[in-house]
């Protein structure tokens, strides 16, 4: 293609040229990373050639349950989601932020320069470049500095998903599977025995600076219906639902319900969810003192909700049941979100029914206290002496 | 201390004990009065002691104290104007078990039990008001021993 | 979410990474208690003194231990010395509590909601504090004293759990002896050498002499001294839009990113630590929210 292209544009790109996005994403100086089958899970990682990439592999995805599986195809992108999440990228799971090294008495605080390669993120989901845009806020409010950095300098190549997963739900939750926003470029694999191309739809000027180099052609009319209704396949096969009307105040209006209880029988505490939720962003922070007690290093790392010792003050906590840090987690999650940064913090990836170790899925949940909520209203305020 | 029947001194209905008391109950009581002012230091009752008067606590500060044995008393409440001493006289046996001290110049009116009881007891609609008054008195002194309990100075 | 007529929190400077404490050195150090002491911190050369506003805190850090989140408890129009009353507690407060003068504490901040002396002008003022609850509240104090005039009367109760946990001992005696404002203490349990209170703060809320339909109440300490006291206020009168209280939860980042500090949908370091009882009560009457 001679033409530069332009942003809304769509163009086709054969399988057989795929390698020639990677390269041109390597030449510009991208450190590419995507998907990649590790530990029988697809994860996130380095993307140096397309062998690398999960071809051929797809995922069964059940509360509680993940499978790898062969496909009867080639398909590069042929999965929904992982365990992980781009957050390990933007929002590192341990990240030193400074050393610190006494001098006269004093000391001296070296922030840590933020590592000024750019990436570029390879098959990004819609509900993915959602949790992105979610994150985007709540580290912007706080005015996170080494968040803000590392997203300047990310390039996301975003999938439309051709299939739903088993525990996805972004259809209810407003996030997808069609990508329509926040994306650089926007593939779209369509896998057929006689074809095996990709739509290529531009997002930004970034994204159309990429593709020169890259075998491309005008799009016609007959491959982009056959991409979308392959998205809209997905949209009607949804693995699950939940309505997000009035959750907000149904769920800061029932701390009380009974299914807290239920529920929390069966939660272990395990921190899976947080751990594996793109948008979870608890964080604590840790002194590393040298043996020589000259340098010292603080540290951040992702902490959960879950984790005793979360709410700890004057030599007790105020969150010791597990009943109320699930509560916790999914009223945040779902209700007071929205009262902090204006939306939902829940994208409808699933990770967090697909990796609860005892299938704990909050849409059924979340069903199950609006079936029976408790009056609404305040608690009422008590007086005097029994 | 000094005491004298009360004349023209303090006045049980001026008391917050009898506040929005209609119907004479505590002029009815007020012959049988005595006005007793303590010093700073002196006793009002003792551990021990029969509790033989209802004490309506006019000004000043009591302190209400805990006798241990193996160490120095410790006051666990002070009471002030518009306050009373307690209930001990009523119940059997009337004995008081803390000491009271006055740790400020202290003024009350004082009423002794018998006579307190025998009008009462002569006209049941004064004792079922007089009553009605002493439980929340109760109450709220037990809503506060409890919350001492809570430690709410901790901080 | 309902409108709260809340300050707009104060940030750190811009373009300075938020994790980062400035090394401040400390001037004056003070034992106020068996287990508690007074240090004012003053900042480096090169640096100009940072001005807070009465309720704030700071993140105090001491190399290698880590970090405590501190009211600062000092005179706002002296921001060049910054107090901190501190009580040996955890690793890091009980560092902080050996911090001798010279040695350096680093600071981060200030940061959080602080009282709303603006709507006290022309009120009654009530401030009530439970043990340590009296250091956030010791900046109020110091701001309407030097403007007197803008306040109608003032109304302390300060509660410790003995005469010896009582904090600014002096101070205090110079406090109650002034005539443009009363001071009333009381402790749990006394011995013979006390001629104060003894009963908890709220059994002094009866006897202050406001007028319930214009006064503003400040309350600090611990959260069940600050639900009976509001109760006590309410009692005489006063609603639950003219109280207000100063929460504390356990703080990592104080910027609103950690999450540690959540209390419903409030971060207690950003959107508080000063909060309207009106606006918390819900959130505060559910067990282990």
């Amino acid at each position: 293609m001679s033409d530069a292209a332009s942003v809304g544009a769509r163009y086709i790109l054969e399988r057989a040229e795929f390698p020639r996005l990677l390269g041109a994403l390597r030449g510009a100086g991208y450190r590419v990373v995507g998907p990649t089958v590790r530990d029988k899970a697809i994860v996130y990682g380095e993307i140096r050639e397309e062998s690398d990439l999960p071809i051929g592999w797809t995922d069964r995805q059940e509360a509680g349950q993940y499978r790898l599986e062969r496909r009867s195809d080639a398909a590069l992108f042929g999965y929904n989601v992982g365990p992980q999440s781009w957050k390990k990228y933007l929002f590192p799971s341990r990240e030193r932020l400074w050393t610190a090294i006494r001098k006269d008495g004093s000391f001296d605080v070296q922030p840590e320069p933020v590592d000024p390669t750019p990436l570029a993120f390879l098959g990004v989901r819609a509900c993915e470049l959602a949790a992105m845009g979610v994150s985007d806020r709540v580290f912007g409010k706080a005015g996170d500095p080494s968040y803000a950095e590392r997203r300047r300098h990310v390039l996301r190549i975003a999938v439309q998903c051709g299939q739903a997963g088993g525990t996805c739900f972004c259809v209810s939750m407003g996030t997808g599977p069609a990508v329509r926003t926040g994306h650089d470029l926007s593939l779209t694999e369509v896998v057929r025995p006689d074809r095996h191309y990709f739509l290529v739809e531009v997002g930004s000027e970034a994204g159309a600076t990429v593709l020169s180099g890259v075998p491309l052609r005008p799009a016609p009319e007959g491959d982009v219906a056959t991409a979308t209704a392959l998205v809209d396949r997905a949209a009607a096969s949804m693995g699950r639902t939940m309505d997000p009307n009035g959750l907000r105040d149904l769920l800061v209006n029932n701390p009380e319900h009974p299914r807290w209880e239920i529920v929390a029988r069966r939660c272990l505490s395990c921190t899976n969810c947080t751990m594996a939720c793109p948008t979870c962003f608890c964080q604590t922070t840790e002194e590393v003192p040298d043996l020589s007690d000259e340098k010292v290093e603080r540290w951040r790392r992702w902490d959960s909700c879950f984790n005793s010792g979360f709410t700890s003050v004057h030599g007790t906590s105020v969150r010791q049941t597990t009943h109320s840090r699930y509560r916790q987690w999914l009223t945040h999650k779902l209700a007071t979100w929205h009262d902090q940064f204006g939306e939902s913090g829940c994208v409808g990836c699933g990770r967090c029914i697909t990796w609860c170790p005892v299938g704990i899925d909050l849409t059924e949940e979340v069903a199950a206290i609006r079936v029976v909520p408790t009056p609404a209203g305040p608690a009422p305020t008590g007086k005097g002496s029994s | 201390m000094t005491s004298a029947p009360s004349s023209d001194g303090l006045r049980l209905v001026d008391h917050r004990f009898f506040e929005g008391v209609k119907g004479g109950l505590p002029q009815r009581l007020q012959p049988l009065t005595i006005e007793r002012t303590y010093e700073l230091g002196d006793m009002l009752v003792r551990e021990g002691d029969i509790a033989d008067r209802f004490v309506l606590i006019f000004e000043g500060k009591v302190a209400l104290e805990i006798v241990l044995p193996d160490r120095p008393r410790v006051t666990i409440q002070t009471l002030g104007g518009g306050e009373v001493l307690g209930w001990s006289w009523l119940l059997p046996p009337p004995q008081w078990w803390l000491d009271a001290r006055a740790v400020k110049r202290t003024r009350t009116l004082e009423i002794p039990a018998p006579e307190l009881r025998a009008a009462l007891d002569a006209r049941p609609e004064d004792g079922y008001e007089f009553l009605l008054r002493l439980l929340p008195v109760v109450a709220q002194r037990l809503d506060h021993t409890r919350l001492q309990l809570m430690d709410l100075h901790g901080g | 979410m309902a409108a709260r007529s809340m300050p707009v929190p104060v940030s750190d400077a811009p373009g300075v990474s938020p994790w980062v404490p400035v090394p401040f050195r400390v001037e004056q150090r003070a034992v106020e208690t068996a287990d508690t002491i007074t240090i004012a911190l003053t900042p480096p050369k090169g640096v100009p003194p940072i001005p807070f506003r009465p309720g704030q805190f700071n993140m105090l850090y001491v190399f290698g231990v880590g970090e405590a989140a501190i009211s600062i408890a000092g005179d706002p129009t002296q921001p060049e010395n910054l107090f901190h009353t501190i009580r040996s507690a955890g690793r890091v407060s009980a560092a902080l509590s050996q911090a001798a003068p010279g040695s350096t504490v680093g600071v981060r901040g200030p940061y959080g909601t602080g009282w709303p002396l603006a709507e006290a002008k022309g009120k009654d003022v009530i401030l009530v504090a439970g043990g340590l609850g009296l250091p956030p509240l010791r900046p109020v104090l110091y701001e309407m004293l030097r403007d007197r005039e803008r306040y109608g009367r003032i109304e302390v109760i300060y509660g410790a759990r003995t005469p010896k946990d009582l904090v600014y001992y002096n101070q205090i005696q110079k406090w109650r002896d002034r005539t443009d404002l009363r001071f009333q203490t009381t402790v749990d349990a006394a011995g013979r050498e006390w001629y104060g209170d003894v009963g908890l703060v709220t059994a002094r809320v009866p006897d202050i002499r406001i007028d319930p339909a214009n006064a503003i109440a400040f309350l600090c300490g611990p959260e069940i001294m600050m639900k009976f006291t509001a109760q006590a206020l309410e009692a005489k009168g006063m609603t639950d839009g003219s109280i207000y209280v100063s929460l504390e939860r356990n703080m990592k980042c104080a910027v609103g990113i950690c999450g540690h500090c959540q209390l419903g949908p409030e971060f207690v370091c950003r959107d508080g630590p000063v909060f309207r009882y009106q606006d918390v009560r819900r959130f505060l009457s559910v067990r282990e929210l």
